[in-house]
């Protein structure tokens, strides 16, 4: 069974919460007591139908002003596939928690409302969807039954919506639209009968025969050591297992392998999954690896096949970064860049541009960048990192930056 | 039973093995980025997974972090007579502190009334002991899918030194990067199985063959009926005058306290039966701990508290 996460995003009061829980509802994912507990809340609050978004608007604040503020985790599944939904707030003040969420994201689930159709977030959202390289994208207009379900009101939109992807999308990406009614159930998981004139598919139809061919396990060779086990004990008085989680490409036993950076060269004499040996083990699994000659191998270092000849070694780079945190990246300041589970200082030598992500447009030397903002940077490690473009080879392209003083992830970046 | 039985034999599917590689990750991060961790034991399923996981992510090593248990003295005795035999089968070290001691220090103030419990106070005898071992770290069994304010909970969550939570201060967390960074004073609780469900919980203690406490399987047991539900009695329960107990077949679906933990009717012997009873129950799993009946934000109130 795989598991399809999707990340969700939308702005104030188009319904996403509502989806969501209309999703649960429909795959019989909420329980009796839930349902009840529903029920009361939604009589409460004067309404005469169930509220679905209380679902999920889970905080005390969020219930007090009806707003989400922070990416809340919502998990069903379906005799296929096991889905866990990061649901993001639309605040443009919270686009860090948007950026969060989609990160481990295969989908994205872009909310427009049907009567306001495209707004500044739409854009910005879009433009997120592609900066992290997600593979689909499914635009849902919403609130169909606000303008009576009308099919020229739902092309308009579609039309507009095609210009501003045509902008922000790069190849091998899969973009969808669907006309729906969170609060009636429109064209969720059953086909909308109020809406015959649309033929595709519907929401979960969309999830269930998304697929993603795990490219993953064909991309480079990546194996990043996080734990050395020495367990120094009789039966294993002489065993060295590097413990990690490969994080892209596939390695097998009798492979030639190279470790960054010192370099060194060995073969995999074993890979381990707790008593299991394995002849072979592919990108996403946690495993132990034992090779056929002691060599000094410590946390933070990266293992390769010896054959590749691209080696990922950066030092002096540049890469586009989305700052999270409220005191603003500045040109020449030192931070801890984190990439994977290495750690190293890292100096920003220079904010090369500004992107105005819902104009598609860019700034060139940029003193700073704020909360919330996209740009480019220029930045030199003190030690070498073993870091893929992002665009090549996603999941061994991305980093971290951290705050030395206040121990807060501040930003993220994507190597250019 | 009103469920379609082959739609939930559709729905059980299998465990999905990327969870346990996530787990496992998070695991080997705890022991290289903190200096002192600890896995929090509470006896129940998920702690007893959260060890499982400890064992494979460092084999052949042993885990390299003490189990804690924080003992309210409401334990169910089949809880900590399974605790032991899973110390001793694993090689693990185990530290228990008392919430009992605490009571005696005057830190702590048992409940009075027919809902009294000790839940609330683990908290002062866990961050009681947290300081004591000047714990930098400590692996929780929570699980996302649990509760409401649980759903927004990074897997590395970051405590102030009253091990306070404050949602709106939260480390943003992307892709796979753990920043287990902190300050003097403060310290990470860590969820390795965030992601996981109920489902994903049984399907794996069954895929594994694990062991779990006698309890989590039927048998004859004295309870009360208090509130639609199922109490077991006991020494440690306040029971109104109307309230005769009375012997019939139960399981637990969740294990805490005897105090705040139900009871469910069932005759399920065997793992295959309980996943069946979970896909098909109406009540969802925390509706049988009586503690998040207080208020619709008992949770989030316990969490701002240092509850974990």
């Amino acid at each position: 069974m795989d598991i399809l996460r999707i990340a969700t995003a939308g702005s104030v009061d188009d319904g996403k919460s509502t989806l969501i829980g209309r999703l649960l509802y429909e795959t019989n994912s909420i329980t009796k007591d839930k349902i009840e507990a529903l029920e009361s809340a939604s009589k409460r609050k004067g309404l005469n139908f169930l509220d679905l978004s209380l679902l999920t608007d889970g905080l005390i604040a969020e219930r007090e002003q009806g707003i989400t503020i922070d990416v809340a985790h919502i998990y069903f599944s379906t005799p296929t596939r096991k889905y866990i939904i990061a649901d993001t707030p639309g605040h443009i003040e919270y686009t860090r928690n948007m950026v969060t969420g989609a990160s481990n994201a295969k989908v994205s689930l872009i909310l427009v409302d049907a009567r306001q159709g495209i707004v500044e977030q739409t854009a910005r959202h879009l433009s997120i969807a592609s900066l992290l390289r997600i593979p689909k994208v499914i635009i849902c207009v919403n609130k169909m039954d606000l303008v009576q379900y009308q099919e020229s009101k739902f092309n308009e939109i579609q039309d507009k919506l095609s210009d501003l992807v045509h902008k922000t999308t790069f190849q091998g990406q899969n973009v969808s639209y669907l006309p729906i009614s969170s609060l009636f159930g429109q064209n969720i998981t059953k086909q909308a009968d109020e809406m015959p004139w649309f033929t595709g598919n519907t929401l979960l139809q969309e999830l269930e025969t998304f697929e993603f061919a795990e490219t993953l396990a064909q991309a480079p060779a990546r194996f990043p050591v996080q734990f050395v086990v020495r367990p120094m004990t009789e039966a294993y008085h002489d065993y060295r297992g590097y413990a990690g989680k490969i994080s892209s490409g596939t390695f097998k036993v009798g492979d030639e392998i190279r470790v960054l950076p010192t370099g060194q060269t060995s073969t995999i004499a074993t890979i381990e999954k707790f008593e299991n040996s394995l002849d072979q083990a592919i990108a996403g699994e946690s495993i132990v690896m034992t090779l056929s000659n002691d060599i000094d191998i410590s946390r933070g270092n990266s293992i390769i096949l010896a054959s590749e000849t691209n080696v990922p070694s950066l030092k002096d780079f540049s890469a586009h970064v989305c700052w999270l945190d409220h005191q603003a990246l500045s040109a020449g300041k030192t931070y801890l860049l984190q990439h994977g589970i290495h750690t190293t200082k890292a100096k920003i030598t220079q904010i090369t541009e500004r992107l105005d992500v819902t104009q598609q447009t860019s700034t060139n030397e940029v003193g700073q960048l704020n909360l919330n903002e996209i740009g480019k940077i220029s930045l030199r490690t003190a030690q070498a990192i073993s870091a893929d473009i992002y665009a090549e080879n996603p999941s061994n392209g991305s980093f971290i930056l951290i705050d030395e003083f206040s121990n807060s992830t501040v930003g993220v970046g994507f190597v250019d | 039973m009103s469920t379609n039985m082959s739609a939930i034999h559709d729905k059980i599917g299998q465990f999905p093995r990327e969870l346990e590689d996530e787990s496992i990750y998070i695991m080997r991060e705890v022991a290289a980025q903190f200096d002192r961790p600890a896995l929090l034991f509470s006896g129940g399923k998920d702690s007893i997974t959260l060890v499982r996981l400890a064992q494979k992510a460092f084999f052949p090593g042993k885990i390299p972090f003490p189990l804690v248990h924080i003992d309210t003295g409401h334990n169910f005795p089949e809880t900590i007579e399974f605790r032991d035999w899973l110390v001793k089968e694993t090689g693990a070290e185990l530290i228990v502190r008392y919430v009992q001691d605490s009571i005696d220090q005057g830190k702590a103030k048992e409940e009075s009334g027919k809902y009294a419990s000790r839940n609330v106070l683990q908290t002062v005898t866990l961050l009681d002991t947290i300081e004591e071992f000047k714990f930098d770290a400590c692996i929780g069994g929570a699980r996302r899918d649990e509760e409401k304010a649980r759903a927004k909970e990074r897997i590395f969550s970051v405590r102030d030194d009253f091990g306070q939570w404050d949602a709106k201060r939260q480390r943003p967390e992307l892709f796979d990067m753990l920043n287990g960074r902190i300050s003097v004073g403060e310290n990470v609780r860590v969820f390795p199985i965030s992601n996981w469900t109920e489902l994903d919980v049984w399907n794996y203690i069954k895929e594994e063959k694990m062991e779990i406490p006698s309890i989590y399987f039927a048998h004859q047991r004295q309870v009360i009926q208090r509130d639609g539900m199922l109490w077991a009695d006991s020494e440690h329960l306040n029971k109104e005058a109307d309230e005769i107990p009375f012997e019939t077949t139960v399981r637990f679906r969740t294990v805490g306290d005897m105090t705040c933990t139900a009871a469910v009717s069932s005759t399920a012997v065997d793992i295959n039966v309980i996943i069946e009873e979970i896909l098909s129950a109406e009540i969802s799993e925390r509706g049988a701990r009586i503690d998040d009946k207080r208020s619709e934000a008992a949770m989030e109130k316990r969490k701002q508290q240092g509850y974990f």
